[in-house]
């Protein structure tokens, strides 16, 4: 195993040594290690003192732990210029070809190179936070725990694995520097987004919240690790393919894919569609595990929550609902408030939006939007059997009629996306990023226009036209 | 050592190699001859393992490029067109760094970098930064360190570009001591004085094909046609009288000298010889008319570029 690891190392000492080298990297890292702790020590002492006059407790608690999260972030982003050029740099040096030209492994290359791209940032980092707590307990600041500490220490250290890793991806992918460093928006901006949820969560939430933040951010990381690894071919990082940016050859790449030179609609879906599915039914077997877990953990968490709530409510606002539920509904006014192309277009765009969501991370937030559609219905089984309603003739009458055809739509949508995210982080022999991203939207476009809109279409129908009719049928 | 069967490779529609057999064995250097964008450095990557052909397929040292990549670039050396050194770093580094790369145990590294730094005579400056180096002293470097882990393949891009005639000939010598050390050379470069003395075979490639390839002297029997003689005698001398052997056709004559194609030279100038011989011609002279690699080279060419049939 260490034979194996040894090249990582031997990539990664060449780079650390060399950036420790080279004062444009060193400078900025050693203002930031030295200057911003004590710049945000003495904001930090500010606005105690400010907050104190307003007895805001919960901020001033919350106010160092939230500092030391900028101060770890600061570091990363600077840093991430050198893991910007970590490939395409050396392309553009030619100093790539003669370690692509070595016996060692494209993983043993991938991993040197992330190595120190994130070690440099994180022993900056680290500097940092140790100088701020130094500051912070001289001051007569209060530290936060050390499960806070902990806590922000892992968070800081997923964040450098989300961001070196994701800029390594485009650092391959690039053309040129140049490239690299204006895509690096790509990286800032969604983790400056994700940074304020997590102060969000900081403030308003409890110490747990951050354990989820840890999770998610670090399972995101391993995933771009892997999608970097997964595309990483010394071919591509030399070839031409990289350099062509070809619209026309991107709209014929997926539109051979999306038609697979079918002559008719059935026979699109006997060859086209129909192998398609083939290769989302484990997606599907997977998504219906995940439903079930849902539904049941969501009637679990109902159960065993809701009555507190319920008990704490107001009883008329209790007594209202529970009237509202039991009340036959006006079948003119259901269909005023609602019609089939409204039912329609929110369903086919709640699955292009969990698609999106899976999109931009390889899955993760896509499946945990599906986990949270598909929760609602255990979620709402609870309730209505706690308000003492008999819930499975409602959910029989209301949900089951149109549910036939919108679930399995809700499903097959959700699959086609999961396939998307694991097929992508999966390696593509003989492809290239282009070129795998585009067939593998061409099977979800498939799957999207053959399989979900039309039963989301019938399912609308069902829904405006049929299930009021049931439901107030067994209601009355 | 190096063997190819119709190896290509394209990229979009555009197919940079077509097609490219060769055979090179043990001990012998074959250079690679064409414009920029020829399709040289593409096959080199093929032969390195870092591109995959399109179609056919390429064996060096004895492993597939394809299905053994990682052995094929274990067994070869490559100095590639730009010298892809690291300019932070000092000499000694630098190889000592490829010596880990190619899993050198430390003695041999310290010994074999020590050995190559003094053989380019770069030793003084082996504790200075690459990046004070001029364009020679990196060319040598990067020589030393395709020559790092003493493969038995070496793909080497202009080897001897920017260098002053002193190092040159030093690296020269270097690839002719490689050679008759029974390693594969293969060799791009625009410098056809050096091809002359160093290769064994040369192919001449064009828009990613082989237009010809062969020894210098197929080559220039194969494109300038048969080679001329010129016999140049001591005083004037009347040499109606010589009959000159099949094979061997009359250019010129002038009282002091002939001038003669000749078909089959092993064979027929020994023949020629001693005609002249018993004739008790004053000979002072007898030799070939100069003709050029590069005649050759332009040669092939002007008649590729003429040509509507080859693409």
């Amino acid at each position: 195993m260490f034979t194996k690891l040894k090249p990582v190392f031997i990539i990664a000492g060449r780079e650390l040594k060399d950036q420790f080298r080279d004062w444009r990297v060193l400078a900025p890292m050693a203002v930031l290690v030295l200057c911003f702790p004590i710049l945000m020590n003495a904001f930090a002492q500010q606005s105690v003192d400010f907050l104190n006059r307003y007895n805001a407790n919960l901020i001033i608690d919350r106010l160092v732990p939230f500092s030391i999260l900028i101060i770890g972030f600061f570091p990363i982003t600077v840093s991430l210029v050198v893991a910007l050029e970590a490939f395409v740099g050396e392309k553009e040096r030619g100093t790539i070809e003669p370690i692509l030209s070595s016996p060692l492994e494209d993983w043993q290359i991938y991993f040197g190179k992330l190595l120190v791209g994130v070690a440099t940032p994180l022993i900056a980092s680290y500097l940092s936070f140790g100088l701020y707590m130094l500051l912070v307990i001289r001051r007569d600041l209060t530290l936060p725990s050390s499960l806070t500490i902990i806590q922000l220490i892992l968070l800081t250290t997923a964040h450098a694995f989300l961001m070196v890793s994701a800029a390594i991806v485009i650092s391959v992918q690039s053309t040129s520097v140049k490239a690299a460093n204006l895509l690096a928006s790509f990286i800032v901006i969604p983790v400056a987004i994700l940074m304020q949820g997590e102060a969000g969560m900081l403030f308003w939430g409890n110490d747990n919240v951050l354990w989820w933040a840890v999770l998610g951010v670090t399972i995101v990381a391993l995933l771009l690790i892997r999608l970097g690894l997964a595309h990483f071919q010394r071919e591509y990082l030399l070839g031409r393919e990289i350099d062509a940016v070809n619209l026309r050859w991107l709209w014929h790449t997926f539109w051979r894919n999306f038609l697979g030179g079918a002559r008719s609609v059935p026979d699109w879906y006997r060859s086209v569609v129909g192998p398609s599915f083939k290769k989302i039914v484990p997606s599907i077997f997977a998504l219906l595990l995940v439903a079930t877990v849902s539904v049941l953990l969501s009637y679990m968490w109902v159960m065993k929550n809701m009555p507190a709530i319920l008990e704490s409510a107001p009883k008329d606002q209790i007594a209202r609902f529970t009237q509202n539920l039991r009340e036959t509904p006006d079948l003119k006014e259901i269909r005023e408030k609602v019609s089939a192309p409204y039912l329609f277009l929110n369903n086919t765009r709640a699955v292009f939006v969990i698609f999106l969501a899976g999109v931009v991370s390889f899955s993760v937030l896509g499946v945990l939007a599906y986990m949270l559609n598909i929760a609602l219905i255990g979620g709402l089984f609870g309730v209505v059997q706690l308000l003492g309603i008999p819930a499975w003739p409602l959910f029989i009458g209301g949900v089951l009629p149109h549910g036939i055809f919108e679930i399995p739509a809700l499903i097959a949508g959700s699959a086609a996306m999961l396939y998307f995210g694991v097929s992508f982080v999966t390696p593509q022999t003989g492809r290239s990023f282009g070129e795998a991203g585009i067939e593998l939207f061409a099977d979800w476009c498939k799957i999207f226009v053959g399989i979900v809109v039309p039963l989301m279409a019938i399912a609308a129908v069902i829904e405006t036209y049929i299930t009021p009719h049931i439901l107030i049928n067994i209601l009355n | 050592m190096i063997e190819t069967h119709d190896l290509s490779k394209q990229f979009h529609d555009f197919w940079a190699v077509d097609g490219i057999n060769l055979s090179v064995q043990a001990g012998q250097i074959l250079a690679l001859l064409g414009q920029n964008g020829a399709g040289k450095t593409t096959t080199v990557r093929m032969l390195t393992a870092l591109l995959n052909p399109t179609r056919g397929w390429a064996r060096v040292a004895g492993y597939d490029v394809v299905k053994n990549g990682r052995d094929v670039r274990a067994s070869i050396g490559v100095l590639t067109e730009q010298h892809g050194l690291y300019t932070r770093m000092s000499a000694n580094e630098y190889l000592e760094f490829f010596g880990q790369v190619y899993g050198l145990d430390p003695s041999h590294r310290t010994q074999r970098r020590d050995q190559l730094l003094e053989y380019f005579g770069l030793a003084e400056a082996a504790q200075r930064r690459i990046g004070e180096y001029s364009k020679g002293m990196r060319q040598k470097l990067a020589l030393a360190r395709a020559m790092m882990h003493d493969p038995g393949v070496l793909l080497l891009d202009e080897p001897t570009s920017a260098m002053d005639p002193e190092s040159a000939r030093l690296v020269r010598d270097e690839i002719a001591r490689l050679k008759s050390s029974k390693r594969t050379l293969v060799l791009c470069s625009h410098n056809l004085t050096e091809v002359e003395s160093l290769a064994d075979q040369i192919a001449i490639i064009y828009r990613g094909r082989i237009l010809k390839i062969g020894t210098l002297d197929q080559l220039k029997i194969d494109v300038l046609g048969t080679p001329e003689y010129e016999i140049k005698f001591a005083w004037d001398w009347d040499s109606s009288g010589l009959e000159l052997p099949s094979g061997a056709n009359l250019l010129s004559r002038t009282a002091n000298s002939l001038k003669v194609r000749i078909e089959r030279p092993q064979e027929i100038n020994p023949i020629l010889m001693n005609r002249l011989s018993s004739l008790s011609a004053p000979v002072m002279a007898f030799q070939e008319e100069p003709r050029s690699l590069e005649q050759v080279y332009l040669k092939v060419m002007s008649d590729a570029k003429g040509n509507t049939n080859v693409h």
